[in-house]
């Protein structure tokens, strides 16, 4: 009964990589910024943030798919993350364009006519103008940085701790890490909730002092530094999964009481994958938001949240390239068929309007892929392989 | 010719006369003032309505009605008033204002309406108040004291109090009591009168009561220093006290000469960069100015030389601890009212009034949460039985209402009669509701029985799918389930405890959905084999009990309930494609937080998360969303003390 190990230097952690290597290449190869310019610059911003999605697909994978926790909250993470880097992003921004306006002014500025003015321009839409407690460190990078791993990391510290001691498990857990979600969204939809409500923080994709840099070269950066953290965050899963560590969460997912009789601190293992993943996530929302130049509450809304165990579902449960091509399937193809790209189909009484039947038809896959593939589209690589189990 | 007119004319007197013996003729005492009937103005009215109250003439209130209701003609060649029908707009009779008979037919262009202003009508309609008070007519003396009571006015006074003594009807002297009380409180001048009016409104809930008394305790800010011996002294505040204000003591003080007018930090910047002399100001250098110190030193300069104001900083950025006569600079409030008699009983009475209106808001909000509870019992009982007995967490619960909810609207397409529609809409959504669900369980969910996390998957799929599917049939807007008349309206049980009759009959259906779920569970072939089925299936199989048909039935009927939720629902929400939405977080909350698989933890879920939305609601009023948010982490924490729920299943059946 020894248990299969996946080491690092597995196949697939390997052919990932190189995939993920040789697709960023050549997307840099043809796009605007510096290739050829056969991709536009919108949709290296695209691929950046699908690369994004996939990331926190990957830590979705390793909290349901190998720890067996169907967190319906992971989004929320997500757009945490978002949300630190975006009050850097939006407080750094507004104070280059406040300080270029004061410049004119016959006696120089105080610190504090330019925070007041800042505040202004920042707050004015949800009518105040001052700071709330939670800006504190938007002056600072380093620490806002921080922020995007700690604040998730500390929130689903706090739920995990609270949840998995009195053993809230199974869909119970899900229930209420949706309910978490829909909190956290309500929240934020508050115009007092110091992040400007309904809102949201744009003007994102302006990187502070480096306005004079093209979006086209700055979408690459972006496409890169996604590429890179999907890769390392990979590898960090793929590492996590592969040794005792991997080989303890697995046996939680499938016999829980089991292990606890065997003396392992479940609570534990739960707490810190989800707080992983969590922090994962928060990262993968940092990169995402300045790709997508805008982040408000919807974006946190629970549905985003089961979209993404969605992906996971379709990719391949328990495999993290899985996930990773489950993630980039689906919201690739989503954003074909929403974007309007694709081509109506008239059956003569009636004209099938993609925009508005793909949702149904991505509702429907997920019943088939539940009820007929269960593995997902990674499965189709097993059959090719024509071997069994790889986990 | 002449004479023959003449002759008419002394021949209509005579036959006028009985008339004419109880006064002058109404039409002669118009006549004496013509140009101010025909033009009349809010200056020439009382010239006319003084004459008409000295004579009196017979029809007088009539006339003065019809006048301001604009129904009096006059006729262009004699400018004769009269009053006037018409059928085609074109010919008008012409009615006699005293005899009341047809004396001509006239052309359109013969006669000119009179329009008086609407100033003008006002004054009428005030004079005639005292006749109408004392009307025979009841409906007439009601709508008199309606109208004082919409807009009082101290001549409305000596009428009211007139018609008191007259007055026959019970319930409509109470109210002129009433009015006379608020009318008493507001405009008499007798201070005895007033007080005894005043208190006689201890208890009035009614706004009316509470507007005649405000205004008695309205108070203005003074310098307290300045406040002269005997004035109305409402209360006296330091400036450390929350109620003192900084921009009115500011404004107060300055004008009291107490304080040099405030020099804003904006002031002082303005002031230094129009001072700005070869990149210098007062001294120093422009480039210096970057902080508050720099601009304090160059602005004293410029003080010094006497090109600024002296310097005082706004009272907002006083440091309250270092200044040692706070008097000085204590605000007084000043009622305008000057009787101190008065203006305590006032404040006592608006307490008491307070006090009772209190008790009743909070009767209207446990009203309220009542009801909201029940909203979201009748939502989660489809839920308790689908999720709650047979354990299957069905994602497109939500949307199973939406069905229903749009079930009603398209029958009531079809039938026009609301009452008759409801009535076939309930079965209707019923039906197609379970349908859905039985078809739901045999295509996807019995697959999934031992693999609860995909069912949530599988169903969220559905969901998503059904919601958009509604919204590319029925479109994005929401569209009317309209109640039937007799749900129009509230039960109101005084001015502040109020409910729409919607939300009672929820409440009762949601009592009855009780009843019928337990009926179901405890009484029935299909209660008792659906138990049986939960407990063990294959026990429950060997005993000859088909777990497939059961399961199917239980499901469907848990849909169906969800649909009748749905008609419920779509009476009072808007019907969109996102109804469910709403509702699902919120459903399964109750089921969880009651205790799963049993229908009185339901109930106790939906009464305390309705009770805790509400009172947050109550305590966070411009905030729902803040009451949603704080509602949904006090559940989370709930959780965490009891995991199973308020009432929690012991024994076996609790097994996972």
């Amino acid at each position: 009964m020894t248990p299969r190990r996946t080491t690092l230097a597995a196949p697939s952690t390997i052919t990932f990589l190189m995939v993920l290597a040789a697709f960023t290449l050549a997307v840099t190869v043809m796009s605007e910024g510096i290739g050829q310019g056969v991709v536009s610059t919108s949709f290296v911003k695209t691929l950046g943030k699908t690369m994004c999605l996939a990331l926190a697909a990957v830590a979705m994978d390793l909290v349901w798919g190998y720890t067996g926790i169907l967190s319906l909250g992971h989004f929320a993470f997500f757009g945490l993350g978002g949300y630190m880097i975006g009050m850097w992003l939006m407080y750094a921004r507004t104070e280059l364009i406040v300080l270029a306006s004061l410049s004119d002014s016959t006696i120089p500025a105080t610190a504090s006519e330019i925070t007041d003015a800042v505040g202004t321009q920042i707050f004015g839409v949800v009518g105040s103008a001052e700071f709330p407690m939670i800006w504190a460190f938007a002056d600072n990078l380093v620490l806002q940085l921080l922020l995007v791993v700690l604040v998730p990391g500390l929130l689903a510290g706090v739920f995990g701790w609270l949840a998995f001691r009195s053993r809230v498990t199974g869909v119970y857990l899900s229930i209420l890490t949706q309910a978490m979600t829909l909190a956290l969204a309500l929240y934020l939809f508050q115009n007092d909730s110091g992040l400007r409500g309904n809102n949201g923080l744009s003007g994102l994709q302006n990187l502070p002092g480096l306005g004079h840099v093209s979006q086209d070269i700055v979408s690459l950066w972006f496409l890169w530094a996604s590429a890179l953290a999907l890769g390392l965050g990979y590898l960090f899963c793929a590492s996590l999964v592969s040794g005792k560590f991997g080989s303890v969460i697995r046996a939680i997912r499938d016999n829980e009481a089991r292990i606890r009789f065997l003396g392992y601190s479940v609570e534990g293992y739960k707490l810190v994958v989800f707080v992983t993943t969590a922090m994962i996530c928060g990262l993968a929302g940092a990169l995402y938001y300045p790709q997508a130049g805008i982040i408000n509450p919807a974006e946190v809304a629970p549905i985003a949240s089961i979209y993404l165990a969605v992906w996971v579902a379709i990719g391949g449960r328990g495999r993290l390239y899985g996930a990773a091509v489950g993630a980039v399937f689906v919201s690739l193809v989503s954003t074909w068929f929403t974007g309007g790209q694709a081509p109506d189909i008239s059956l003569g009484f009636y004209t099938v309007q993609w925009v508005d039947w793909w949702t149904i038809l991505l509702g429907l896959s997920f019943v088939l892929v539940t009820l007929f593939a269960p593995k997902g589209l990674g499965g189709l690589v097993d059959v090719l392989n024509r071997r069994s189990d790889p986990k | 010719m002449k004479q023959l007119l003449v002759l008419a004319g002394l021949a209509w007197i005579w036959l006028a006369t009985p008339v004419m013996a109880q006064g002058t003729p109404l039409q002669d005492i118009l006549q004496a003032h013509q140009k101010e009937v025909e033009r009349a103005s809010r200056k020439t009215i009382d010239t006319v309505l003084d004459a008409l109250a000295r004579q009196a003439p017979l029809g007088m209130t009539e006339f003065l009605e019809a006048w301001a209701a604009k129904d009096v003609w006059m006729r262009k060649e004699d400018k004769m008033f009269f009053y006037a029908t018409t059928e085609d707009k074109k010919r008008y009779s012409l009615i006699d204002l005293d005899s009341g008979t047809v004396v001509a037919e006239v052309g359109k262009r013969d006669v000119k309406q009179l329009k008086p202003n609407s100033g003008v009508r006002g004054v009428i309609a005030g004079y005639l108040v005292q006749f109408q008070l004392q009307d025979n007519d009841i409906s007439r003396r009601l709508a008199a004291v309606i109208a004082i009571e919409r807009n009082p006015d101290a001549s409305h006074y000596d009428p009211l109090q007139a018609s008191i003594a007259t007055e026959t009807d019970s319930n409509l002297l109470e109210r002129k009591k009433r009015l006379e009380r608020l009318l008493t409180v507001r405009f008499a001048t007798n201070e005895t009168a007033r007080i005894a009016a005043i208190r006689g409104l201890a208890g009035d809930l009614g706004l009316d009561a509470r507007a005649a008394l405000n205004p008695i305790l309205a108070t203005r800010w003074r310098v307290a220093s300045e406040v002269p011996q005997g004035a109305n002294l409402a209360r006296t505040v330091l400036p450390d006290a929350s109620e003192w204000d900084v921009d009115i003591a500011d404004r107060l003080l300055v004008q009291a000469g107490i304080l040099a007018p405030a020099v804003t930090l904006q002031d002082v910047r303005r002031t230094l960069e129009a001072n700005v002399i070869a990149g210098r100001v007062g001294g120093v250098p422009v480039a210096q100015l970057h902080t508050q110190d720099a601009r304090r030193r160059a602005y004293e300069a410029l003080v010094n030389a006497g090109k600024a104001p002296v310097y005082r900083l706004p009272l907002g950025l006083w440091d309250w601890s270092d200044v040692e006569d706070l008097q000085t600079y204590a605000l007084a409030a000043v009622y305008d009212e000057v009787s101190p008699a008065v203006t305590a009983a006032a404040a006592e009475t608006l307490a008491t009034i307070n006090r009772t209106v209190g008790i009743n808001q909070a009767l209207d909000l446990g009203l309220d949460a009542l009801s909201l509870a029940s909203i979201y019992f009748l939502a989660a009982i489809g839920l308790a039985i689908t999720f709650g007995v047979m354990g299957v967490i069905n994602m497109a619960h939500g949307e199973f209402i939406m069905m229903g909810a749009y079930t009603g609207y398209v029958v009531q397409l079809y039938i026009a009669d609301h009452t008759l529609s409801l009535i076939v809409a309930v079965p209707t959504a019923f039906a197609v509701t379970f349908a859905a669900g039985v078809a739901m369980e045999r295509l996807v969910i019995r697959w999934l029985y031992d693999r609860p996390l995909e069912t949530l998957l599988a169903t969220f799929g559905i969901s998503i799918a059904l919601q958009q599917l509604a919204k590319n049939i029925f479109g994005t807007q929401a569209r009317p389930l309209t109640a039937p008349g007799w749900l129009d309206g509230a039960w109101v049980i005084n001015d502040v405890v109020s409910i729409s009759y919607i939300r009672v009959a929820i409440f009762a259906l949601a009592l009855l959905f009780l009843g019928l779920f337990l009926y179901i569970m405890r009484s029935t072939r299909l209660g008792l084999e659906t138990r049986a089925v939960t407990q063990n299936r294959r026990m429950a199989a060997s005993m000859g009990i088909n777990p497939d048909r059961v399961n199917m039935l239980t499901f469907g009927l848990g849909s169906g309930i969800a649909g009748i939720a749905g008609v419920a629902i779509g009476l009072f929400a808007k019907v969109t494609s996102e109804l469910g939405n709403d509702y699902i977080v919120q459903s399964f909350m109750t089921v969880v937080v009651g205790g799963v698989g049993n229908i009185w933890g339901t109930l106790a879920g939906a009464t305390m998360i309705g009770v805790l939305q509400k009172g947050i609601e109550w305590m966070t009023p411009s905030n729902t969303l803040a009451a949603q948010t704080f509602m949904i982490v006090f559940i989370i924490v709930f959780i965490q003390f009891r995991p199973r729920g308020i009432i929690a299943l012991k024994g076996r059946a609790a097994g996972d």
